[in-house]
């Protein structure tokens, strides 16, 4: 395939609406920065409202900014209409055309390119291969399921080669299973394309598994973006860290901050700690991450605690403690042969200083 | 502040696309030409003063209590008949006015009020005379009345080029009891007119959801027959039944003198073809109420009737409050059968019609402002009161089939009611084609087919006018309303409010008014300027039937585009189509239905209406209606059956075609979807 894969750039970007109600302005993006690479696969994520969709559609153009500037590749496109973008989506609801079959809907942005009739047919045969729908050409979308009418929609706009590929939460219409089989679907067809992909989600495991990029949203601004290993691992804040993933919060004193790692000190116990950001000074206090799956439970270890929940989950046990008044949740993967605690038990938190994170 | 550079960004890629602009630009101007200007110049006109008038109406005072040839040397009489010469010659236009006469005139008439003016005694002499010829007046002209006279024909000769803001009509129009009363019928018939539809479409429906019942053809006969035939066939039949030759008033009972013309006839005519619409309103939110709510009352130990009146009645109110204004408006709008079966009862809009001939443009634009008012007022409270309440209480879908009551003693009274009514209104659409194949109905009742043949052998212009106008009416406003719903559901733009309001502020103007609005707005061209004259066109014809039927055709296309994802619209978009190509790939084919359906409901609605075009029809273009009530007029009703049943047969013929259209349509589509399959 011959497409020029394009960046995409976000400078101030904010949309304002006026909310119904109270007629007071309401900002759904929050002058954001973004910089995409060409070929990147990037994924909005974010609760609802938090503005990721609304970016989604200003840079598709179905939203004018009210702020700031939109790029793709090197061209400013802030004033073109949809149409005259170079960017092609996928959206939730597929907006397939219900009047027309599957070649002609797959056909449909290459006949407005003004391709002759035999490039067209080889195109959408080649097309229709690729995600698996050889065959259906003249069925039409009602006579298809989510998960056909899902690669219809993908090879739509994959045809048209378009610089920028965008998703508007694709797969929130389908079963677990079937989610779980496309979005690997996507994100092998992305990679063999080489396209650059703008993906909104709500769904965390959705974004860690098909993403180059995670882009956090809240409330119009841009609370993270990262890898989503740095997400997981060393998210900037705690709306980032209870979002992606479970997250158990200490508040903790930094003592010092040593070559290797930091001391910190949880009512006058001290422990070893991962290192934290530049910006937390030595003496001051700071929130302690811990992930569920990375804490254990001992009948010695570095914080005693108490039992309050033991439930058996089948793949784990199910803990909740009490540290002092704080309650802290984990999972003991695969309990067999190890001792299993009961409600009321007086024990101990155990964990290591990677498994922390001080923010 | 806020918004305001997306809003710049908007209103760019707008103008970038010159076509949507082009479809905006054409709307407006449409509906500010056809739908604002015209009313806009009646309402103008009602508070005008119309001085060539009011020399005519004044002198006319004077002239027409002279009867002593002595009293024709008089000074008063002399100027009451230049002055109205003056006025007359004033009236012809400025291009055909003898101007050597008319100085002559002015002078007469400056001479005659100078000496009026001077001399006191002249009145007083005059007065004598004149009211000692005319003894038995009951009310002798005093002196300050005449006074008034000669003052008010002073102001009018000296300002008879210009026009001044006055109240004077509608002064005259609200002291004048002839007037009032006939405003007064007016809106009687209407709130009874209105009860009685809302009552018995209540039934109808009611028994269609609600009773186990076997009649249901005959509902959809019943709701269908108004839609294909001309407003008045049913005042038709009512005559031939019931007048004095009437077929059971005469011939059967032998009633020498029955009068069915009056109030209570127009009324038994509205009602019968007014409730079919109340009962497919009613039909329609009945359906929406979900059963559980019902069966839960029951439930919980109420009765039959306790349900019906703890649930379903307070349910219902509103749709029924909508039911009975709409009614009430089409009662107030109904032209033909007050017309036809009136009598002495006179409504407002057949009081304009019969007004409009005294040539005082001024009156008749008043009384069609208050006809419009009426209206106005009614619709709004429909509009911006009912909805939005029926809208709160019946929101979603009946989750199931409901139980259908099988109880004797609910059943049997119920559905002898429907009958009866039923096969009442069957009857006497029936009478129509029926009575076309008599010789002389009321004299000579020997079967003859000779009416059909006259019909087409004497003079088929009407027939082929009238279609080729509606045609071609329908075929503009199913566009034109498909890019209006499409601009008002799908665009942002300046003026978007305006093009909904006044797109569908047409639904609440009464045929009469329309017709008289675009009569005064064209006869002299736009703004009296000579340019687009018109009157006596077949353009002005159809746009008066383009106007009626665009409210319609728009809300239907609105509902259905409101229907579509708009991500299906927004894909084709991104794909790269522009708006032109978006609007006939992928919109126009999926409101297609509605597009057909507009076609058909203009075609039958142009083809029937009457009461907007009497006053734009010319010798150059004759329609079947106003050939048809000029026919009963002649007391023709075999021949004007004849009309109406072929009138009936070509509506029938269109909507039949239409569906056989669509169906085929749909089954293509099934065949090439199993062909999928395989």
């Amino acid at each position: 395939m011959s497409n020029v894969k394009k960046g995409v750039r976000l400078q101030g970007v904010s949309k304002i609406y006026l909310d119904p109600k109270t007629s007071k302005p309401f900002r759904a993006v929050d002058s954001i920065d973004l910089d995409i690479k060409p070929g990147d696969f990037v994924t909005l994520l974010g609760p609802s409202g938090c503005g990721k969709t609304t970016t989604l559609r200003m840079i598709a153009g179905f939203e004018s900014p009210d702020e700031g500037e939109i790029y793709l590749g090197d061209e400013a496109i802030n004033a073109l209409p949809p149409n005259k973008r170079d960017t092609a989506m996928v959206f939730q609801s597929y907006a397939l055309f219900p009047h027309l079959n599957i070649f002609d809907n797959v056909a449909y942005g290459l006949k407005l390119r003004g391709l002759p009739k035999s490039e067209v047919r080889s195109k959408v045969f080649d097309m229709l291969k690729l995600v698996g729908l050889e065959g259906m050409e003249n069925r039409y979308t009602n006579q298809l399921s989510g998960g056909q009418q899902q690669r219809v929609a993908l090879a739509r706009a994959l045809i048209v080669e378009p610089g920028v590929l965008l998703f508007d939460e694709p797969l929130s219409n389908l079963d677990a299973k079937l989610r779980v089989y496309m979005r690997t679907e996507i994100r092998r067809i992305q990679q063999q394309f080489g396209i650059t992909a703008i993906y909104v989600t709500h769904d965390q495991s959705e974004a860690m598994s098909i993403s180059d990029q995670i882009i956090i949203m809240d409330k119009g601004i841009i609370a993270q973006m990262g890898t989503p290993q740095e997400i997981y691992h060393s998210p900037a804040s705690e709306f980032v860290a209870d979002f992606i993933g479970e997250a158990n919060f200490l508040k903790v004193k930094l003592e010092e901050v040593g070559q290797e790692h930091s001391t910190v000190s949880l009512d006058g116990i001290r422990f070893p700690a991962k290192k934290p950001a530049a910006s937390i000074a030595p003496g001051g206090s700071c929130t302690l991450m811990l992930r569920p799956e990375g804490v254990r439970l001992a009948d010695t270890g570095i914080l005693p605690c108490r039992v309050v929940l033991s439930c058996f989950m089948g793949s784990y046990q199910n803990y909740h403690v009490m540290v002092g008044e704080t309650l802290v949740r984990l999972e003991d993967a695969h309990p067999v042969g190890r001792r299993v605690y009961k409600e009321g038990d007086q024990v101990y938190l155990d964990f290591s200083p990677v498994d922390t994170h001080l923010m | 502040m806020a918004s305001t550079k997306s809003r710049q960004l908007e209103r760019k890629k707008l103008l970038a696309d010159p076509v949507m602009m082009f479809a905006i630009i054409l709307v407006m101007a449409f509906l500010l030409l056809f739908v604002v200007y015209p009313l806009f110049t009646i309402l103008t006109q009602s508070f005008e003063t119309d001085y060539p008038n009011t020399l005519i109406s004044q002198s006319q005072r004077i002239t027409s209590r002279v009867r002593d040839g002595a009293l024709k040397d008089s000074p008063f009489y002399r100027l009451a008949n230049n002055c109205n010469a003056y006025a007359t010659e004033f009236k012809k236009g400025a291009e055909r006015r003898d101007t050597i006469r008319m100085a002559e005139l002015g002078e007469l008439i400056e001479t005659d009020f100078a000496l009026i003016h001077e001399d006191r005694a002249l009145t007083e002499h005059f007065l004598s005379l004149l009211n000692a010829s005319f003894s038995e007046d009951a009310t002798p002209l005093g002196e300050n009345a005449l006074l008034d006279i000669v003052n008010q024909l002073k102001v009018a000769y000296e300002n008879i080029g210009e026009t001044h803001f006055t109240l004077e009509v509608y002064l005259s129009l609200f002291t004048n009891r002839r007037f009032l009363k006939v405003v007064g019928n007016t809106l009687l018939l209407g709130a009874i007119s209105g009860l009685c539809s809302t009552l018995i479409g209540f039934l109808f429906a009611y028994v269609d959801t609600y009773v186990r019942t076997r009649m249901r053809g005959i509902f959809k006969v019943i709701s269908m027959l108004p839609i294909v035939s001309p407003p008045f066939v049913l005042s038709l039949s009512m005559i031939m039944i019931f007048g004095r030759k009437g077929l059971i008033t005469y011939h059967l009972l032998g009633i020498k003198n029955a009068n069915i013309y009056g109030m209570h006839g127009i009324l038994i005519v509205q009602i019968l073809t007014f409730f079919p619409v109340a009962y497919l309103m009613l039909k329609g939110l009945l359906g929406n109420i979900d059963p559980s709510l019902e069966e839960s009352a029951r439930n919980m130990g109420a009765s039959r009737w306790r349900v019906f009146r703890d649930v379903t009645l307070p349910l219902l109110l509103p749709g029924l409050g909508n039911a009975f204004l709409v009614s009430f408006i089409e009662s107030v709008a109904d032209f033909t059968n007050p017309i036809m079966i009136g009598g002495d009862f006179n409504t407002l809009a057949a009081y304009i019609y019969m007004q409009i001939s005294n040539f005082d443009t001024r009156s008749s634009s008043g009384m069609a402002v208050i006809l419009l008012t009426i209206s106005m007022v009614l619709f709004v409270i429909m509009k911006y009161v009912l909805e939005r309440r029926s809208v709160a209480t019946l929101t979603g879908k009946a989750s199931r089939m409901r139980m259908q009551i099988e109880d004797a003693s609910v059943r049997i009274p119920t559905t002898l009611l429907c009958s009866l009514v039923g096969v009442f209104v069957i009857a006497m659409y029936a009478m129509v084609p029926v009575g076309a194949c008599f010789k002389l109905w009321g004299k000579d009742f020997s079967f003859t087919l000779r009416h059909f043949a006259n019909v087409f052998g004497r003079d088929t212009k009407p027939f082929v006018d009238s279609l080729y106008l509606s045609l071609t009416a329908a075929v503009i406003t199913s566009v034109l309303s498909m890019i209006i719903a499409y601009l008002i559901v799908k665009k942002r733009f300046l003026g978007k409010r305006f093009m909904e309001f006044s797109t569908m502020f047409a639904m609440a103007v009464p045929g009469t008014v329309l017709g008289i609005s675009l009569l005064r707005g064209y006869i002299t061209g736009i703004f009296r300027s000579g340019f687009m004259v018109l009157v006596g066109t077949s353009a002005i014809i159809i746009i008066a039937f383009v106007v009626r039927s665009l409210p319609i055709g728009t809300r239907s296309a609105v509902a259905a585009l409101n229907q579509i994802d708009k991500s299906i619209e927004e894909s084709a978009y991104d794909l790269g189509a522009g708006s032109v190509k978006v609007f006939t790939s992928v919109t126009l084919p999926l409101i297609s239905d509605s597009f057909f359906s507009s076609l058909v409901s203009t075609f039958a609605r142009s083809i029937t209406a009457t009461s907007a075009v009497i006053f734009l029809i010319s010798a150059r273009f004759q329609l079947i209606t106003p050939q048809i009530m000029t026919v009963v007029d002649r007391g023709q009703y075999s021949i004007a059956c004849a009309y109406a049943t072929l009138m009936m047969f070509i509506v029938y013929f269109a909507i039949a075609l239409m569906n056989i259209l669509v169906n085929s349509m749909k089954r293509s589509r099934r065949v090439k979807e199993l062909k999928a399959e395989a």
